[in-house]
């Protein structure tokens, strides 16, 4: 499994190599001047030309994209354009937040969301299962910055329980960390919480309809017994699957997130550096969310040897 | 009739509501097991013989289905327990063992932690201790290298060492009934002769009595004491298995009986075709007023069709449901 492990890492470098071209084409293609913007309103033309000979951008795409590709490799991603300071700086600033955020979200709605799913699939038919299915449909259709502003009005204004926006870093305490981020995780995880109960209930049902699930009611085990061990383990590839993919879920509502809960994460930094068409971050950060994603789909493969005797690498 | 049966049905009723109508699988069956007796019961595909023994362990869903009548197990009618006394009999006082190995055992639980876990519900033991019990139960049961196999998984063994894990378990809390529902059909020959050899082995240490659910008429001459015939639904002939099978009285069983190959038959030259009873089994959604086989009966008259006829003794410890089969003098 170990030099399964390897393999698949060594396998992701040409899945990142894809991404950084397309980025960077991406980027390249797409209109907008750094150095327009950096100049501002009353610049002359001159004056753009001047800027954008200065930070390289007058050169051809083919010797920025090899200059840029030859600094990654090297382990640097470059320097911002506005800031002047290293990309990898104004992560490592922003990642706290960001990585708080969808750890909190991610813990938060498998807990909610396993739960419910196997709730409905025991209850099949019952008004709980028809709850928790039109709960998730609701969790699929509204937005999350309709439910961040609702929730933030009602539990932050009017109950007054929770912060409105902000955060605070854990260094400060875990109370505090924990407060301003249940909101934020609570709207982020609406589509996620979504999309696990639905695959939750429909594995389980699937899974409650099998042989072995007759034999353990023939043994006299109760139904806890039946629903979270037989049953959910059964069931659990399926559902470590679609919260792998599902990251992918958490990382794009991480930008809206962070923008309506004011977090000072990477969402923030991304959107702020589209708005400033500053190359350098835009492409540091899209690039390390592609590889966390791919990273996490591996874990989650390796994972399922955990729950399925059957499957070995 | 001295001793008191230590599984006595009566008047059993296991429906299904379904969108067109009622089934009646199961419709009006009593019979009995005394201790440490094996009883087989037999008939087609769809008789409701495999629902008759779920019935017994009420692991019939409910709803669609619906059991009625009396289940009085050790004195007591299983179908007035609650969820929670009746788990406290399944797996341990009666326990069940079913027609697929290879898919009734859990494939992401060990083999041991599935035999340990019977134990540890009723007898109360720990992790180690049930391990300890599943190692031996799987020695009784004659699985080569025990220790390492009660660490294996389901699909690591094969369909004749997973039924064996399966009786392992079943029989891990000396239950004193043991429901076999067609144990042996799902498997190749060789390995049915060894699974039958070991279930009459086991029963004599163990002395559980078993209730044998099984189409296959060879099993019922090499395990059964006592046979019950069950044709839609209900019971239509019950006897001891020497009497059924020289003297069987009912036309179906009678046809049972002829649908049997003999040894031998395709050599000695005949082109006798081997018997076989034309038509299918009623449907059980419509009530049938007169006898339930009479649509398939080779001798059937106007009164089988009208007036459905009653179990009667037709012989010591002999009874059938049929208006034309012999009555012997009985004896006394």
């Amino acid at each position: 499994m170990f030099a399964y492990a390897i393999r698949r890492i060594v396998a992701t470098i040409p899945v990142m190599a894809v991404v950084a071209l397309f980025v960077f084409s991406l980027l390249y293609i797409s209109p907008g001047d750094p150095a327009a913007v950096i100049a501002g309103d009353q610049a002359t033309p001159q004056d753009v030309e001047r800027i954008r000979a200065s930070l390289g951008l007058d050169r051809p795409y083919l010797v920025r994209f090899g200059e840029w590709v030859w600094n990654i490799v090297r382990g640097d991603l470059g320097t911002s354009i506005f800031t002047n300071l290293p990309v990898s700086t104004m992560i490592a600033q922003r990642i706290e937040p960001t990585l708080s955020l969808m750890v909190i979200t991610l813990f938060l709605a498998i807990g909610i969301a396993v739960p419910m799913g196997v709730v409905a699939a025991w209850k099949q038919g019952t008004w709980i299962d028809r709850a928790v299915m039109g709960f998730a449909v609701l969790g699929f259709s509204v937005p999350v910055f309709v439910v961040g502003y609702l929730l933030a009005y009602v539990f932050a204004l009017e109950l007054d329980w929770l912060p409105v926006q902000g955060y605070t870093p854990f260094s400060r305490g875990m109370w505090p960390w924990f407060q301003n981020l249940i909101l934020p995780a609570v709207a982020l995880g609406g589509v996620y919480i979504a999309l696990i109960a639905r695959i939750t209930r429909a594995t389980m049902l699937e899974v409650l309809q099998q042989d072995y699930i007759r034999t353990a009611r023939a043994k006299g085990v109760g139904q806890s017994g039946i629903l979270f061990l037989h049953a959910l383990k059964n069931a659990a590839v399926p559902i470590v699957t679609v919260v792998g993919i599902g990251v992918a879920l958490l990382i794009g509502g991480a930008v809206v997130t962070e923008s309506v809960f004011a977090i000072p994460g990477l969402g923030r930094l991304t959107v702020d550096a589209i708005l400033r068409r500053d190359y350098p971050v835009i492409q540091g950060v899209i690039l390390l969310f592609s590889f966390v994603y791919v990273l996490v789909n591996l874990l989650i493969d390796l994972l399922y040897t955990l729950f399925d005797p059957r499957i070995r690498y | 009739m001295a001793e008191t049966p230590l599984l006595d049905v009566r008047n059993l009723q296991t429906h299904f509501r379904t969108p067109d109508g009622i089934n009646r699988a199961v419709d009006g069956l009593s019979f009995h097991v005394n201790a440490g007796e094996t009883v087989a019961i037999v008939g087609e595909s769809g008789c409701g013989k495999s629902v008759t023994s779920m019935s017994i362990l009420r692991l019939i869903p409910e709803p669609p289905g619906k059991i009625a009548g009396e289940i009085v197990f050790n004195g007591r009618d299983l179908l007035k327990l609650s969820d929670k006394e009746m788990r406290a009999i399944r797996g341990n006082d009666v326990s069940m063992i079913f027609q697929e190995p290879m898919t009734s055992l859990n494939p992401v639980l060990t083999v041991g932690r599935q035999i340990g876990e019977t134990l540890r519900l009723h007898q109360g033991l720990n992790a180690q201790q049930a391990e300890a019990k599943a190692v031996e139960m799987l020695k009784l049961v004659g699985i080569p290298a025990p220790e390492r196999r009660v660490k294996e998984y389901p699909h690591q063994l094969s369909g004749g060492m997973r039924q064996r894990v399966m009786i392992a378990m079943a029989l891990a809390c000396n239950p004193k009934l043991l429901i076999a529902d067609e144990p042996t059909t799902a498997l190749d020959v060789t390995i049915q002769a060894q699974i039958l050899d070991l279930m009459r082995d086991l029963k004599h240490r163990v002395g559980a009595a078993i209730v044998l659910i099984t189409h296959d008429l060879g099993v019922v001459a090499e395990v059964a004491e006592r046979v019950i015939v069950m044709y839609a639904g209900r019971k239509v002939e019950e006897a001891p298995v020497k009497e059924l099978f020289n003297d069987p009285k009912h036309p179906y069983t009678q046809g049972l009986l002829g649908a049997v190959p003999k040894l031998g038959s395709s050599l000695d030259g005949s082109t006798e075709r081997l018997a076989e009873i034309p038509g299918l089994v009623p449907s059980l959604k419509q009530r049938i007023d007169g006898c339930v086989f009479a649509g398939r009966c080779p001798k059937v008259t106007d009164l089988c069709r009208a007036v459905a006829p009653a179990l009667e003794p037709k012989a010591p410890n002999h009874v059938a449901a049929c208006h034309y089969a012999e009555k012997e003098l009985l004896a006394a």
